[in-house]
């Protein structure tokens, strides 16, 4: 099976019912699928052939779910990016994954530049919508094909779908995700990876085509990607919002549409947790689930007393193969800091340094084996080869996950710590070196670390250290608009601090082991020597 | 307190804070969440600030994007939230 025919299905067998909700609009099944067979065919008119990348840079919208299956379906492998992506980054994505497409809008933040185009090689056509004047002229004197989507959207023919290309351990996406070397790496899931996982988590979720899900974290991330494709699998409606800025709206979305489905993050829980929510009531909601990071055992208590009827699922997984686990519901009561055991269809254990396993109570770094474990990361044989490593099987490559857990008698299992660096901020990863990185490009800054502080809505804020030269004039304002204009929201320093120098290990290297050590300023209180 | 000051005030405490001073063209109805300026943790700060500033109780109800997602709105409903406490 292939992910495109989650909506094929879906549109033969409910062809009338609303699949997706967005702002005012209500799509059904039937129109998604020729919305995206449409675009599909423009896709394939402008040269994308079988294997082909295409970047879908959109906020939450119909669009992105046209732009995301329409590229299934013309046989290429989607690339969702952050809408907060900045220009350098997107020109790293594009030309790293050599994209050949890109679907985006005008608008709001959008397109995030005019400059870049010529440095980004292997795009040949842009799919944009609202496209202005100007726009469509910098892009054409670049050398792009514009295709304002609006002509795409009116084209009447072309509502049936393009042949089929692809067969099922085909490529169908690249989702990037932080690396410990500061450079984002694609992480390449075929259909199979997909269709595997999403039928491991419907399954345990119970999922039907009565459900309802709202989804209000970006496509980019893969928790908010499968709540799309797990929804169009099996028939039901995904309320597609676009941030949690407004929890009122959000919640008063969850009551209007009769959603059975919440899925969360902490920060959102400790959003929904500093209101009143006495007033509301939610006689559908069915479930909610939360990943990313684990949530704190004072907020599943009161999770629990809010929504009394409603299953809490603590779940845990890394991009790298979807999901790894979760806790069955009964079980959040009697085991509140577990999140949970392998889901269906996957094995999970623990090893040791040498690669054997471990027993109940000792901590091993977590493998995972299953049909959901990624083909590796793109062009990036070094790391993937770090990641994944021989199995029980002859030639089989099983998932190094590089997070420590233990695992209880009955297998259980519970979050140690990561063996890098990597810091969790709302529930996304940030490579240290990443903003390190970029601060370091600011002129009369000597030394930066870049460490994770703990926060009660964030889970970790991002706190940047400086050391600066001499006679060095640079403020916190200065650090913040510099690392605005090039970092995605989620990863902006929330405390920068200046010092004379940052304290070093014996052989000189900066520790951030001394650095976090020490007692933390909370992360509202922003300390600068300048 | 004339809306038009605090309308000022609340465009410079957005341009600090969410822009870290940029020069970016922000008129007073652009949407801040469009924009990509706010997020769940700016409308908090947001809150703080007002709360802050201008002595008022931002009640959970209240934090709407028709009372915080423009400097235009954001100041309209300060001043209605001061008119109905004076």
């Amino acid at each position: 099976m292939q992910v495109e025919e989650f909506l094929e299905n879906s549109a033969r067998q409910y062809p009338n019912k609303v699949a997706l909700i967005v702002g005012e609009e209500r799509l059904t099944y039937r129109q998604i699928d020729e919305e995206s067979n449409r675009l599909a065919h423009a896709l394939i008119a402008a040269g994308v052939v079988r294997g082909d990348r295409v970047v879908t840079f959109l906020p939450n919208s119909a669009l992105a779910v046209f732009a995301i299956f329409a590229t299934l379906k013309a046989g290429a492998v989607f690339v969702v990016l952050n809408p907060t992506t900045k220009p350098d980054k997107l020109t790293y994505i594009l030309n790293n994954c050599r994209a050949s497409a890109m679907i985006t809008c005008s608008g709001g933040r959008f397109p995030p530049d005019l400059t870049s185009w010529t440095q980004r090689p292997h795009l040949r056509s842009v799919f944009m919508l609202g496209a202005s004047e100007v726009q469509t002229a910098t892009l054409r004197s670049a050398g792009k094909s514009l295709i304002p989507v609006e002509e795409v959207r009116q084209d009447t023919r072309n509502i049936q779908p393009p042949s089929k290309k692809c067969i099922d351990i085909d490529l169908a996406a690249l989702i990037y995700t932080s690396g410990s070397t500061g450079q984002p790496k694609g992480v390449m899931v075929t259909h199979l990876n997909i269709v595997s996982a999403a039928t491991s988590i419907t399954t345990y979720l119970e999922n039907t085509a009565d459900d309802v899900v709202i989804n209000m974290l970006p496509l980019a991330f893969d928790y908010g990607l499968y709540q799309l494709l797990m929804m169009f699998m099996v028939g039901g409606t995904l309320v597609l919002h676009d941030s949690f800025a407004f929890p009122n709206v959000v919640i008063e979305k969850i009551i209007r549409e009769r959603v059975t489905g919440f899925p969360i993050v902490p920060t959102v829980s400790a959003l929904l947790l500093q209101m009143d929510l006495s007033k509301y009531t939610f006689p559908n909601l069915r479930y909610i689930t939360n990943t990313a990071a684990a949530l704190p055992v004072e907020h599943i208590r009161k999770l629990r007393a809010l929504f009394p009827q409603v299953k809490l699922y603590s779940m845990y997984g890394l991009t790298e193969c979807k999901r790894v686990s979760y806790l069955p519901p009964e079980q959040v009561d009697i085991r509140p800091t577990s999140v949970g055991r392998g889901m269906p269809n996957e094995e999970v254990y623990l090893v040791d340094k040498n690669g054997n396993r471990v027993a109940p109570g000792v901590a091993g770094e977590l493998v995972i084996r299953g049909a959901n474990v990624m083909k590796g990361y793109w062009e990036l044989p070094e790391e993937t080869a770090r990641c994944l490593k021989p199995g029980p099987l002859p030639e089989e490559k099983v998932l190094y996950s590089g997070d420590l857990f233990r695992a209880d008698e009955e297998g259980y299992l519970y979050f140690i710590g990561r063996k890098d660096d990597i810091i969790k901020t709302r529930g996304e990863k940030v490579s240290p070196r990443e903003v390190e990185d970029v601060i370091y490009a600011m002129d009369g800054v000597t030394e930066v670390a870049v460490i994770g502080v703990p926060d009660p809505i964030l889970g970790n804020a991002i706190k940047a250290v400086l050391a600066l030269r001499s006679g060095a004039q640079i403020t916190r304002q200065d650090v913040l608009r510099h690392c605005s204009s090039r970092l995605e929201d989620f990863m902006m320093p929330r405390i920068v601090e200046f010092r004379e120098s940052l304290p070093k290990t014996e052989s000189g290297k900066i520790s951030k082991r001394m650095l976090a050590s020490e007692p933390q300023d909370s992360a509202d209180v922003v300390t600068s020597a300048v | 307190m004339p809306t038009r000051d605090i309308e000022r005030e609340v465009h410079s405490f957005v341009i600090s804070n969410f822009l870290f001073d940029q020069s970016v063209d922000l008129e007073p109805d652009d949407s801040l969440l469009d924009k990509g300026l706010i997020d769940s943790t700016g409308v908090i700060e947001l809150v703080d600030f007002l709360e802050e500033r201008y002595a008022i109780k931002v009640e959970d109800d209240e934090v709407i994007p028709a009372n915080l997602d423009s400097v235009r709105n954001v100041a309209k409903y300060v001043d209605r939230k001061l008119t109905r406490v004076a």
